[in-house]
């Protein structure tokens, strides 16, 4: 076996190159690994082919140069194609078509007759190339294989339709008799070593025209059949996947979206991609150290400021339970609690939980601000306020103003239910602040105070969370606020049912008071107790009285301190008129309403039907010595709240919903008011027809045009006597 | 979601809050490799849990060669011995329909209806899991292909949904046998790929609405979860092979859904 000579490949056409080199190299290689050939027939073969090589790889060159009318670039597979052609032809005599066509035919007759051939032998060798076999040679001998012959023989056979049909199309000899065409392969063996071969230029032309055809791009396209083949057969060949007939289908399908989807090149961007690296880049700005500063001095700031609690064991402990977001989501809110930390003068944080919605979820914060700090933002939303009702005033007084020239209106007698005024901040329901994100990364937004009228009627509807702050809630009944207040509401709900702590954590400070007061003091504070010792977890699960709430009930006001709402203020008995005094005779009497107090155990809290509210389990039952305590609540699904020696935690993932085993039903629509009683004051008239109309209209003028006969009448007795006076 | 990609699979499912323990997981991958084996199945999926007031049902789905053949559904309760659901006649479906309330926990815990006869927890069990898998198993599209042969396979050059089709519901489809495909008129027919698209879309499900798609981990996973079915998640990495479904739940319908959105 002789060494092949470099390829003297053209430059322009470097890929071609390097695939013609790589291809000449698996064949080199082949050649080097299979000394001993086993059929004997090879050994005479490969120097006869070996020359055929070098001779034929000087002409594919020389034919590249020209190039070909048809237009079909070159892929290095075809050339690779050609070249096996070219090995196998018997005869290298190129020049030498004298077929009696004209001359210019010639060039392009000739290599397509010879990549007729080319197909079948390349199909052929391409079946024997995956299974692996040997020799370039050796495959085309153990062509006569059988069992791979039908399989051969579906795929020739495509070809050979193909064949047909071109020659039905192309000028040239129709080689329709062409016994080399009808043969299939195992029968055939290989072709121009064992049969006679017909005269070549009528079936060059033949083959020509078949490649011509398969090369043709249609309008819609510029790929051809031809090239779109050679495209999967090259990716078969380079992936060598198992079973590829059974692929043979998706790989068609890849191949042509491959086709039209080329990989990134470096100057341009993926434009889907965009959002995906965007958010990477906002999430690597949170791992980023706030500022530069010296290392030192910013470790002890924040160790010494440690407002931000260990979410990362809490996340490990609720995943004991098997509840919580996985650990490197945990890790970003980590970080973004870190953040809100620096950006907010923040006393206490914790991470509340997630709330889920439509297209986006909440990611909630619960704070406690620094003293005095909250204030400011406090006394802003008031003066709002204030400035809103004073113009309100405003506009009524003028309003009144008119109507008293005119009829007046009857004042309705209807007053709207005084308003219940918001608990302060720091008590009740207002007494954590929170902030909410929708991933962390993005920047954390505060949720305004929740009023008890929201409360109120949060109680009432029950609707998903879009994921948009602004987004209106359209409900009945009307839901008074946006979905920032209901998001606040559910939170406040949710924070005041299913916040429970082992017993004795925490403990009531001080008295402050006498217990006798009217109204009775709710015991509003509690702290922590320095001796608590924890519970055993074992009797954490067994008993619901270990467990008790630590945040406030929410009374069916909606605040947790009742307040009468018909004690006035001192500002507004001052405003209210003397009419209006008259009708406050007829307010009712309101009860004060009375809730379970703090600190309560769990066991006094009401059943659903007839299933407890909370499900206690242990973490782990097959080594209950390291298992954690869990509580689940059934009445707010998604409230989990683990428990283990002195460490407690809650947290709320879900979708932000209580859980009625009835169906919810809207409540009804108001009754249609009545319309005013008819009376002296009002009295509904019924408007004038027609003809009423235009009776009056002719009336009055006829009184208009007795008028003004009048006046001409008088003017004409004054002209009189003055004409009689000044005789 | 495939016991062979189960640790992946849940870290992505997280996102809706309820996982696995990590006993839980360990058990379940060596239980279910051992049901893979004593059963014979091809692909073995840990389809989810049930939450029950006293213990917990784990259940998993076992599937043979062909993908939309009948699912053997297995439940276990401790993740460890696993017990073969027994199929469902339309006596039991039926009876599960009117019995309300959450499960117990305990296979043999009957309840009790005043019409119709006592039902078995266990069969309860099963009946709820036959029928959220009819209603919200579902798959992303080129994921299964259908063969000339017959048989549907696992796609094995399926290389993910892109960004853009990940985003839109008529890329994902119902894991089960198509009910509405024939009334499709030709015109939409027409436009099928009749290798990839023999199931039915998640798009025309009534109420319209009631899947809520998401992005979640900054843009690389999409999540989408069944408001009609809350519990049901399924996650899919755009062009990753990575997918699957998970329904951690009370088992119970959310009947109020017109009224939520």
């Amino acid at each position: 076996m002789g060494d092949l000579p470099p390829d003297p490949e053209p430059p322009p056409q470097p890929t071609s190159s390097r695939r013609n080199s790589q291809v000449s190299e698996r064949r080199r290689s082949r050649e080097h690994t299979r000394p001993q050939p086993t059929v004997p027939e090879e050994v005479q073969q490969i120097p006869l082919d070996a020359q055929i090589l070098r001779g034929s790889r000087e002409m594919v060159s020389s034919q590249i140069n020209r190039g070909w009318s048809q237009g079909a670039s070159l892929t290095p597979s075809e050339n690779f194609i050609f070249q096996a052609e070219e090995a196998q032809r018997g005869s290298i005599e190129y020049p030498s078509l004298n077929t009696g066509f004209p001359s210019e035919v010639q060039p392009q007759t000739y290599p397509s007759e010879g990549r007729l051939q080319a197909s079948h032998n390349a199909s052929l060798m391409l079946q024997q190339l995956q299974q692996g076999e040997g020799n370039l040679f050796q495959q085309v001998e153990s062509a006569y294989q059988e069992p791979r012959a039908d399989l051969l023989g579906q795929y020739t056979r495509y070809q050979r339709e193909d064949l047909q049909f071109s020659q039905d199309t192309q000028h040239g000899p129709y080689l329709r008799d062409d016994p080399a065409l009808q043969f299939s392969p195992s029968e055939l063996g290989f072709m121009p070593f064992n049969m006679e071969v017909p005269e070549p230029e009528p079936r060059e032309l033949a083959v020509q025209n078949a490649k011509a055809y398969l090369l043709q791009t249609s309008v819609n396209c510029d790929l051809s059949l031809y090239e779109h083949l050679v495209n999967l057969l090259t990716k078969i060949l380079n992936q060598r996947p198992e079973d590829p007939l059974f692929l043979l289908e998706s790989l068609n399908r890849t191949t042509q979206w491959e086709w039209f989807h080329p990989k990134l090149d470096t100057l341009r961007d993926d434009p889907e991609m965009q959002t995906t690296y965007e958010m990477a880049e906002r999430q690597k700005a949170l791992f980023g150290r706030s500022g530069g500063g010296e290392g030192e001095q910013e470790m002890e700031e924040e160790a010494a400021r440690m407002a931000v609690p260990n979410i990362m064991e809490k996340a490990f402990y609720f995943e004991q339970a098997g509840v919580g977001l996985s650990s490197d989501e945990s890790f970003r809110i980590f970080m973004a609690l870190k953040q809100l930390v620096e950006q907010q003068p923040i006393h206490t944080c914790r991470f509340w939980g997630k709330i889920l919605g439509l297209s986006r979820s909440y990611l909630v914060a619960e704070v406690e601000f620094l003293e005095g700090e909250e204030e400011v933002e406090e006394e802003v939303e008031e003066m709002m306020e204030g400035g809103e009702v004073m113009e309100a005033h405003g506009e009524e007084e003028g309003n009144e103003g008119e109507e008293k020239v005119t009829d007046v209106i009857p004042k309705p007698t209807w007053k709207p239910p005084p308003v219940v005024p918001k608990e302060a901040s720091r008590n009740g329901a207002n007494k954590y602040v929170y902030f909410v994100c929708n991933e962390p990364g993005r920047p954390w937004v505060r949720l305004p105070h929740v009023t008890p009228i929201q409360i109120v009627q949060a109680r009432k509807i029950k609707k998903f969370f879009t994921g948009f702050l602004d987004a209106p809630v359209i409900s009945y009944p009307p839901f008074p606020g946006n979905e920032a207040n209901y998001l606040r509401a559910q939170i406040a709900r949710i924070s005041a049912a299913t916040h429970i702590s082992p017993l004795g954590f925490y403990q009531f400070g001080e008295e402050e008071g006498d217990e006798e007061e009217e109204g009775g003091a709710r015991r509003d504070s509690y702290e922590e107790n320095p001796d608590f010792e924890g519970i055993p977890v074992l009797e954490l699960v067994d008993s619901m009285a270990n467990w008790v709430h630590h945040t406030q009930h929410i009374l069916p006001q909606g605040r947790c301190t009742w307040v009468n709402p018909l004690q006035k203020t001192e500002e507004e008995e001052e405003e209210l008129g003397e009419e209006e005094e008259k009708a406050d005779e007829w307010i009712e009497e309101a009860e004060q309403e009375v809730g379970p107090p703090l600190l309560m155990p769990l066991s006094e809290d009401a059943e659903i039907m007839h299933m407890s509210p909370w499900t206690a389990r242990l973490s782990c039952s097959l080594s209950p010595q390291y298992s954690v305590a869990v509580m689940r609540s059934n009445l707010w699904p998604g409230a989990y709240a683990y428990a283990s020696g002195k460490k407690f935690e809650n947290i709320y993932i879900g979708w932000g919903h209580k859980y009625s085993p009835e169906n919810f039903s809207p409540s009804l629509p108001a009754p249609v008011q009545q319309e005013y009683p008819s009376g002296p004051e009002i009295m509904e008239m019924s408007d004038p027809t027609v003809e009423e109309e235009q009776a009056l209209k002719a009336a009055q003028e006829q009184a208009l045009a007795a008028a003004e006969e009048e006046e001409e009448e008088e003017e004409e007795e004054e002209e009189d006597e003055d004409e009689d006076q000044d005789d | 979601m495939d016991e062979e990609s189960l640790l992946l699979s849940l870290e992505l499912a997280s996102g809706s809050g309820q996982g696995l323990s990590p006993d839980r997981r360990a058990s379940l991958l060596t239980s279910l490799m051992l049901v893979k084996r004593d059963y014979r199945f091809d692909r073995v999926l840990f389809w989810g849990r049930i939450l029950g007031l006293v213990a917990d049902y784990y259940i998993a789905q076992g599937l043979s060669e062909d993908q939309l053949a009948p699912r053997k559904t297995l439940y276990s309760l401790n993740c460890m011995e696993w017990s073969l659901l027994p199929p469902a006649t339309e006596e039991m479906e039926m009876q599960t329909s009117v019995v309300k309330g959450r499960f117990m926990g305990d296979p043999s815990h009957a309840y009790e209806h005043t019409e119709l006869q006592k039902v078995n927890d266990g069969e309860k069990v099963f009946e709820e899991e036959v029928v959220i898998d009819k209603a919200v198993a579902v798959i992303p599209r080129g994921a299964l292909v259908k063969t000339p042969f017959g048989p549907i396979r696992v796609n094995r050059t399926f290389e993910g949904l892109s960004s853009s089709e990940a985003k839109k519901l008529s890329s994902y489809f119902h894991f089960r046998e198509p009910v509405e495909l024939k009334n499709k008129t030709l015109l939409e027919k027409a436009d099928l790929d009749p290798s990839l698209d023999f199931m039915d879309s998640l798009e025309h499900d009534f109420p319209k609405g009631s899947w809520s798609i998401q992005m979640e981990r900054g843009n690389t996973l999409v999540v989408l979860r069944s408001l009609l079915w809350p519990g049901l998640t399924f996650y899919h990495a755009p062009r990753t092979k990575n997918y699957g479904y998970i329904y951690v739940g009370t088992g119970e319908k959310n009947i109020d859904l017109p009224f939520m959105l």
